[in-house]
């Protein structure tokens, strides 16, 4: 049976001066499954989670998730949803307890020092709680905002390179957290990543995009039948690429509209 | 997904007043723990109020013997100063508090959590009170230790005093936020240099009628005029100036609703500009 979609984009566009950043997408987002954004720099991942966060307004198209117009309410599931994201950080002088108790205010939690001890254990930031968040390596850093974006236990959580800095032994244990946590809360991820490891690994759908268009949409595992390769590696180098695009083989990157 | 009792049991409502002065004390609570952290932060607020005091206090040492005005109102130099940073406090108080956000980069942190712009907006002018009571505050002590000056002495018009000129402050703090927003921290020097451009006509050392008269029709376009012009009425014929006050009060509705307007383009145009998640040192 299909799942409902959590998140719906509908020819959304956004045009930055004369550039086509976002360029007429539509996808939807099946609730309680964690789906890859993939492209290479420039396709409008980051443009197009911004726009689901409402941090960016569209020139035109439009956004629900969890069943609300974004564009229209978005203060209606903003307490639902959490991100993280390269692009942001938190106050640097204050210590990572800090800035968690900060944000579980923010997102109204009853008991914030118990779900902060939680996330800490869980994150392995116990004994970082007292240390100001400037002091911390880049991959305690990731983990202190991924810890962040969880702290509302998220039904929608948007993911922009959530294991970039981390070393494989970290990243793993946080691939892991979050595929737990995706499973037990039936939480819908949405995640942009140049690690293909970790989309094969974690992703039920992956959607392609490349300069503002989806080209292509599936499973890992179809894709990679698709495209006739081995890995999403080289499913992701064959769009990145455009190869197949002037042939008439089997290979027919498209826009794809839900 | 959260059954509606499981998220009533682990979250607040998030809507209603109640949540509001949450998500805003939170943000208190967020340049709290800066401020109250470090010291040096906490003795330079009220290190330039209170230098700039002592050096006008000095001044009226040296004048007074041969002054009839200030024979007439000795704590005027000092109260005069003491005024005029409830308005520069006032206003740094909201465009600091800003420009830490954009420092740390937080922005995009908190314009996804359910924090409303009108209870960031609340935030910021609470964080002014509270970085101006702590800078004059300092002042203030300062000049009856050192002085035996009491503002207080000014009585129930201080008061009112406080509350024009912070608000006045809080209009150009946010206008000054915008610009920030706008043009990004190469605009930041505004945050410190904006005020200045009202002092010469705001009359804080000297009545307004000194200004040509076409300055004259400027500085009465400023609440500050009016309250220096008030402050000068209660120390030296003891009447509160119910004319300026009312004055006052109206052009600080309207400058704060320019403010707090020209913040929320600002706001805006860094939605359409994408600048929210990626502005920043």
């Amino acid at each position: 049976m299909l799942a409902a979609a959590a998140i719906v984009v509908n020819d959304l566009r956004k045009r930055y001066d004369k550039v086509d950043a976002v360029n007429g997408i539509s996808f939807a987002v099946r609730a309680g499954t964690t789906t890859a954004l993939l492209g290479g720099n420039g396709a409008g991942k980051t443009t197009t989670l911004s726009m689901l966060l409402s941090v960016l307004t569209p020139t035109a198209g439009s956004i629900s998730v969890l069943g609300c117009d974004m564009l229209q309410h978005p203060y209606r599931v903003l307490p639902r949803m959490n991100f993280t994201s390269p692009y942001v950080d938190l106050p640097k002088r204050l210590t990572v307890g800090e800035n968690l108790r900060v944000f579980a205010d923010l997102y109204g939690l009853r008991a914030p020092l118990q779900r902060i001890g939680e996330l800490a254990r869980e994150f392995d930031l116990s004994g970082v709680l007292a240390r100001p968040y400037g002091t911390l390596s880049a991959g305690q850093r990731t983990r202190v905002s991924l810890a962040k974006a969880l702290l509302n236990r998220p039904e929608v959580l948007l993911l922009d390179e959530p294991t970039a800095s981390l070393d494989p032994d970290i990243g793993d244990r946080m691939r892991t957290y979050l595929e737990t946590y995706q499973r037990e809360s039936r939480c819908t991820m949405l995640l942009a990543s140049h690690n293909m490891g970790e989309v094969e690994r974690m992703c039920d759908d992956v959607i392609m995009l490349r300069e503002g268009l989806v080209v292509d949409q599936g499973s890992p595992q179809e894709l990679i039948q698709r495209y006739g390769r081995e890995t999403m590696e080289e499913v992701f180098l064959d769009v990145a690429r455009g190869v197949g695009d002037e042939a008439d083989g089997d290979i027919p990157p498209r826009e794809f509209a839900a | 997904m959260h059954a509606a009792n499981e998220s009533s049991a682990l979250f607040f409502p998030q809507t209603g007043i109640a949540a509001s002065a949450r998500r805003v004390r939170a943000l208190i609570r967020r340049h709290a723990y800066l401020l109250l952290k470090s010291w040096p932060r906490m003795v330079s607020m009220a290190y330039y109020p209170t230098v700039t005091m002592v050096l006008w206090a000095f001044l009226t040492v040296y004048l007074k013997p041969t002054t009839n005005f200030l024979k007439d109102a000795p704590g005027f130099f000092i109260g005069a100063v003491l005024l005029w940073d409830v308005l520069f406090r006032g206003q740094l108080g909201v465009s600091l508090t800003f420009i830490e956000e954009m420092y740390s980069r937080n922005l995009g942190n908190l314009f996804v959590s359910p924090l409303r712009l009108g209870e960031f907006i609340a935030g910021q002018l609470t964080m002014s009170i509270l970085r101006t009571l702590i800078g004059v505050g300092g002042a203030c002590f300062f000049a009856w230790l050192l002085f035996r000056y009491s503002i207080f002495s000014l009585g129930f018009p201080l008061l009112a005093f406080f509350a024009l000129l912070l608000a006045f402050g809080w209009g150009i703090g946010l206008a000054v936020s915008a610009m920030i927003l706008r043009w990004g921290l190469g605009a930041e020097e505004l945050a410190w240099a904006a005020i200045f451009l009202v002092a010469p006509v705001s009359g804080v050392y000297y009545p307004i009628a000194v200004l040509p008269s076409w300055l004259q029709s400027v500085a009465w376009a400023l609440p500050s005029a009016h309250v220096f012009e008030g402050m000068r009425s209660v120390l030296l014929a003891g009447a509160f100036p119910w004319e300026h006050f009312r004055a006052a009060v109206a052009l600080d509705v309207v400058y704060l609703a320019l403010g707090i307007g020209t913040f929320r383009l600002a706001v805006r145009h860094a939605r359409v500009h994408g600048k929210l998640l990626h502005m920043g040192e």
